[in-house]
Parts: structure tokens; C-alpha cells; sequence
């Protein structure tokens, strides 16, 4: 978009919390209409990579960035740029599905849009009718917008938060581990998801599960104690992984 | 097989034991009520209806005692005092959940649950020497001079009087609703307020969200406090000035609550029927509390309905 190739650039990024350093040093350019991957032993650093992105990093007590992340170019974490403009563009889809269960569907869905301000029911109907579409959910719920989100399965409650987090129109989608939760038909259907979001949309997806990585990404970046080891296409690091590390863990030798 | 038939000895003796703790509750609820009815009787006989529609209280002459005027002193000055009292301790819960450093709000949670150690006796005395001389000389003329126009504001000032033990009372439910809506506020997952703040929301916006979730738990806080206020006895009885009366002629003029005639005249109540009628004043209190409680269980059962099912971590 608009002369960049890449939706971020990642630039010498440390993360911190407290005097805890647990991003050190990531450079790393992730393409715009892709799925990337991000794996990694536990702990690694994954989670809070993907969280310095939209700047959620920073909400927890204590943590702190240092480093350029450049979002269409421009650097999220320039002084003039506030982080709830910066939020509104990047969606973001959650460990354990969190719904808001005191609202129902339909006002789960809304509610991104309404903090936007838009108020109009026609402009709400067929943004909360198409976000769920595009979520694979709307045929299960279309009867039925009224029930409460705390209502649905575990997997129709993910692809719920999806649709909230698409209803909004972002321009890039953040996943930390979104099937974690999930059974293994409700994973399939995210997955078959994630594939068709990336058509529209940068995806990036944290996964502690490497079949997962490379069912669905095209990119996968793999993280070892803070550091970006290597990255590169999914085939490329699971069928000819360059260090040794990688190698290890895709392998299933440590993790 | 003794050894077994032993250990069941010992679960009877915990379930006897405890059995009758549980009962003991329920056991002095009824005795309290036996006893305030058995007590009112010559009350309840001889007025009937009478006494909760009557608004005449003559112990000296005709004999006569109606608790009217005491129900609405009562209902006002809670009224008074959920009014000022609800929004003060909303916003302190959430700035202690929301906006405090964690260590700050501990100490600052001590402190304000500090205030609900002190004695009411204690708040009636700050309240004759200190407040009430404060509100008549500083605060009541600016209240007259701006809203004196309404019946409500007029009149004569006191420094004493109904909105003087409404402002009273709001300052002794704070820290019961706000230590009670701080942990409701605390209780609400955080991957709440994260799903919100994905979405673009300012800190305004997610602390409404926390709100909403927790309203039911807020709501229970409310019904807490002003379970405080109807049933709080000294304080009131110290500032409202204690005129019986149906209604008083502004908010400075001068009242009486169920719990403040109690108080004030059963050491005075010199034959039976005086006696009686203000055990029956107690009886109304107490069944005003019961039904304050029970309303609220409804209020909270319904709240929760919808979000049965949802996942807290």
C-alpha cells in the first residue's frame, strides 16, 4: 500500500518488563496480504513480539519498547502517534476467546465500531452482517443476534472475537495462539479462516504449534530466548532450516 | 471395622456440629422476629394498618402512634445518602482497580476501609461540632442563594438537619461500596479490558466496559450501603435534629428516621403501649432491611442471568 512493499518493519526492537529484557535486537519485515508465523519455545518472546506491534505491549505496569516498529511506513512509536489510532487499524485476536459476555452477538461485533463513533443502524447492520461472514460464523448466528456472546461454543466464541476484530475494517490481523483453546474442528475451521483473511488482510499469527505454522503461514519467523533466529518462507525454514537451532526445534529436539 | 465405624462416628459429630451452626443463623433470624412481633403486639392490636399509614405520634395525650413520617425520614435521608455517597465510591473503586499503582492502592484501600472502623457515635460528634457548623456558615447559604427558589431550599438553616444527615450518612457507606466495588472492578478478567484496548478503545471507554461487566456486583455494593443507612442509628440521630414531622419544610430543616426515635425515646417510653409502639418501629426497620436484601438478591440474580457460562480466569 501506498509505495510499502511491507506492512511492518520491525527495526532493532528491544522489549522490556521491568528490568527484564525479553526481546532483544529484532529486525524483521513482514509482507502485507500473507500469513506469518511466528513459533518458538515457550517464553521465547513471541507473544510480546506480536503485542509491541499494535503497541498492547505497553499497557502492562512495568514494560517498556525500545526500537522502531514502521506500520505502513511510519513508526508506531513516534511521539505525535497515539496508540488507540494505532489500535484501531491492527486487530487483534486473543489466547482464550474473550467475548464481552455481558453483550450479545450482534453488540460484540458493533462495539469497534461504535467506539469509532459510527451510530447509523444500517451502516452497524451491514458491518456486524459482513464481519461475521468473513468470520464463517454468520450462518450459525444470523437467527439468533440477540443471544449473548457468552452463549456460543468455545470455537464460535473465537470466531466471534474475529469478527469484532474485523468489523472495524483494520488493516492487519494479530493471532496470539488463537486455536490454543480450541477443539480439533473448531482449529481446522480458524485455520481454513486464517487462510482466507490473508487474502485482504497481514495476518500475523504466534503458534506454539508447528504443524499449525505450516498448515497456514507463508512466513514463518522462529524466536529462541528473545532473539530472532531465523526467517524466512515457511517452506524454506521447515524444509532447509539454515541454523542449527531452528533445525533442533522444528525437529522436535527441544521445546 | 471399628476403625471404620469410628471415622463415622466422626463424620455424624461434623455433620451434627456444623449442622447446627448452620441452623443457629437461621434460628436467631426467627427469634428476632418472634420477639419484635411478640413485643409490638399491643402496638399491632390496637393501631392494626394504622401505625405504617398513621403520621401522628402523641405518646403524651391521646396515646397515639403512627411511623409514617419515620419511613419517609428514613427513605429520604438513604436516598440523600446513596445520591451523594454512590458516585464518590464508584469513582474511588476505580481509580483504586484502574488507575492506582498496585502498592499505592493497597495502602490507599487501608486507609478508607480505616474509615469504616470508626465508631458512629464519633461521626455524630464530628458531625455536631464540626460538620454542621461547617455546612451552615459555608456551603447552605450558596445552596439557598443558588437553588433557594425550590421549596426544597428554603427556609431557615440550621447547620443540622436532613440533608446534613444525608451528607453524613453518604460519608459512612463510602467505604463500604467502595471497597466492595474495588473488588468487583479488580474481579473483572483482564482479557476484558485487553479485547477492549485491541479494539482502539481510550481508557475511558475499556473502564465503561469494566463497569458494565461488574454492574451486578456494583449494584450488590449499593444495596450494602444502603442497608448501612437505613439501619445507622447514632449519627443520624446526633445531626437530623429529631422532629417528628410528615414532611419538614426543606432539606435544612429538621426530621426523624426509625432507627433515631428508637434511640431517642425508649429510655422516655414510661407505659406499655409507648413501649410496644417502638418495638414495632423496630420491627419495621428490620423487615425494611430484610426486604432491601431480598429486592437486591433479585436485582443481582437477574443481572447475572445472561452471563452464566462465561469463562473467568
Amino acid at each position: 500500500m501506498m509505495g510499502h512493499p511491507y506492512k511492518f518493519e520491525v527495526e532493532k526492537l528491544d522489549a522490556y518488563f521491568g528490568a527484564r529484557k525479553v526481546l532483544s535486537n529484532i529486525n524483521m519485515k513482514i509482507r502485507d496480504k500473507a500469513v506469518t508465523a511466528i513459533i518458538g519455545p515457550s517464553g521465547c518472546g513471541k507473544t510480546t513480539l506480536l503485542r509491541c506491534l499494535n503497541r498492547m505491549h505497553e499497557i502492562i505496569p512495568g514494560a517498556r519498547v525500545h526500537g522502531k516498529v514502521l506500520f505502513n511506513g511510519v513508526n508506531i512509536y513516534d511521539d505525535e502517534i497515539d496508540p488507540v489510532t494505532i489500535r484501531r487499524k491492527i486487530g487483534m485476536v486473543f489466547q482464550k476467546p474473550n467475548p464481552f459476555p455481558m453483550m450479545s452477538i450482534y453488540d460484540n461485533v458493533a462495539i469497534g465500531l461504535k467506539l469509532n463513533g459510527v451510530r447509523e443502524r444500517k451502516k452497524l447492520d451491514s458491518a456486524v452482517e459482513r464481519a461475521l461472514k468473513m468470520a464463517n460464523l454468520w450462518d450459525e448466528v444470523k437467527n439468533d443476534l440477540q443471544r449473548s456472546g457468552a452463549s456460543l461454543s468455545g470455537g464460535q466464541q473465537q470466531r466471534l472475537c474475529i469478527a469484532r476484530a474485523l468489523a472495524v475494517e483494520p488493516e492487519a490481523i494479530l493471532m496470539d495462539e488463537p486455536c490454543s483453546a480450541l477443539d480439533p474442528i473448531a482449529t481446522e475451521k480458524i485455520e481454513s479462516l486464517i487462510r482466507n483473511l490473508a487474502e485482504e488482510y497481514a495476518v500475523i499469527i504466534v503458534t506454539h504449534n508447528m504443524q499449525q505454522a505450516a498448515r497456514v503461514s507463508d512466513f514463518t519467523a522462529f524466536l529462541y530466548l528473545g532473539e530472532l533466529i531465523e526467517y524466512g518462507s515457511t517452506r524454506e525454514l521447515f524444509e532447509n532450516p539454515k541454523n542449527p537451532l531452528t533445525e533442533k526445534y522444528i525437529t522436535g529436539r527441544f521445546g | 471395622m471399628k476403625d471404620f465405624r469410628e471415622k463415622l462416628r466422626g463424620d455424624y459429630l461434623l455433620l451434627l456440629l456444623t449442622g447446627a451452626s448452620a441452623s443457629s443463623v437461621f434460628i436467631i433470624i426467627c427469634l428476632i422476629i418472634y420477639k419484635l412481633i411478640e413485643g409490638s403486639w399491643l402496638s399491632i392490636q390496637r393501631f392494626g394498618i394504622g401505625f405504617f399509614i398513621g403520621t401522628e405520634w402523641d405518646p403524651a395525650i391521646s396515646q397515639t402512634f403512627g411511623a409514617l413520617p419515620l419511613v419517609f425520614g428514613t427513605l429520604v435521608t438513604s436516598g440523600i445518602a446513596l445520591l451523594i455517597g454512590v458516585p464518590i465510591s464508584l469513582g474511588v473503586g476505580l481509580v483504586l482497580s484502574e488507575y492506582m499503582p498496585r502498592q499505592l492502592s493497597f495502602a490507599t484501600s487501608f486507609v478508607i476501609e480505616l474509615l469504616a472502623a470508626i465508631p458512629s457515635v464519633i461521626y455524630g460528634l464530628w458531625g455536631i461540632f464540626t460538620l454542621a457548623p461547617f455546612l451552615r456558615d459555608n456551603v447552605y447559604p450558596y445552596l439557598q442563594a443558588l437553588l433557594g427558589f425550590t421549596p426544597l431550599f428554603s427556609g431557615p438553616i440550621y447547620g443540622g438537619g436532613v440533608l446534613t444527615a444525608g451528607i453524613i450518612l453518604a460519608i459512612m457507606i463510602v467505604p463500604t461500596i467502595s471497597s466492595i466495588s474495588r473488588d468487583v472492578f479488580s474481579a473483572v478478567p483482564n482479557s476484558l479490558r485487553e479485547a477492549v484496548i485491541s479494539l482502539g478503545a481510550t481508557r475511558w471507554e475499556a473502564v465503561k466496559i469494566v463497569m458494565s461487566y461488574a454492574r451486578s456486583g456494583v449494584i450488590g455494593a449499593v444495596v450494602l450501603g444502603l442497608g448501612r443507612a437505613v439501619g445507622e442509628t447514632m449519627a443520624v440521630t446526633m445531626v437530623i435534629g429529631n422532629r417528628f414531622q410528615v414532611f419538614p419544610s426543606s432539606l435544612f430543616d429538621a426530621w426523624y428516621t426509625l432507627a433515631a426515635i428508637i434511640a431517642n425515646e425508649f429510655t422516655e417510653a414510661t407505659y406499655d403501649l409507648y413501649l410496644s409502639a417502638l418495638i414495632e418501629v423496630g420491627l419495621v426497620l428490620f423487615l425494611f432491611t430484610l426486604m432491601i436484601n431480598i429486592l437486591a438478591r433479585i436485582i443481582i440474580l437477574r443481572a447475572l442471568g445472561p452471563m452464566r457460562g462465561i469463562a473467568r480466569e
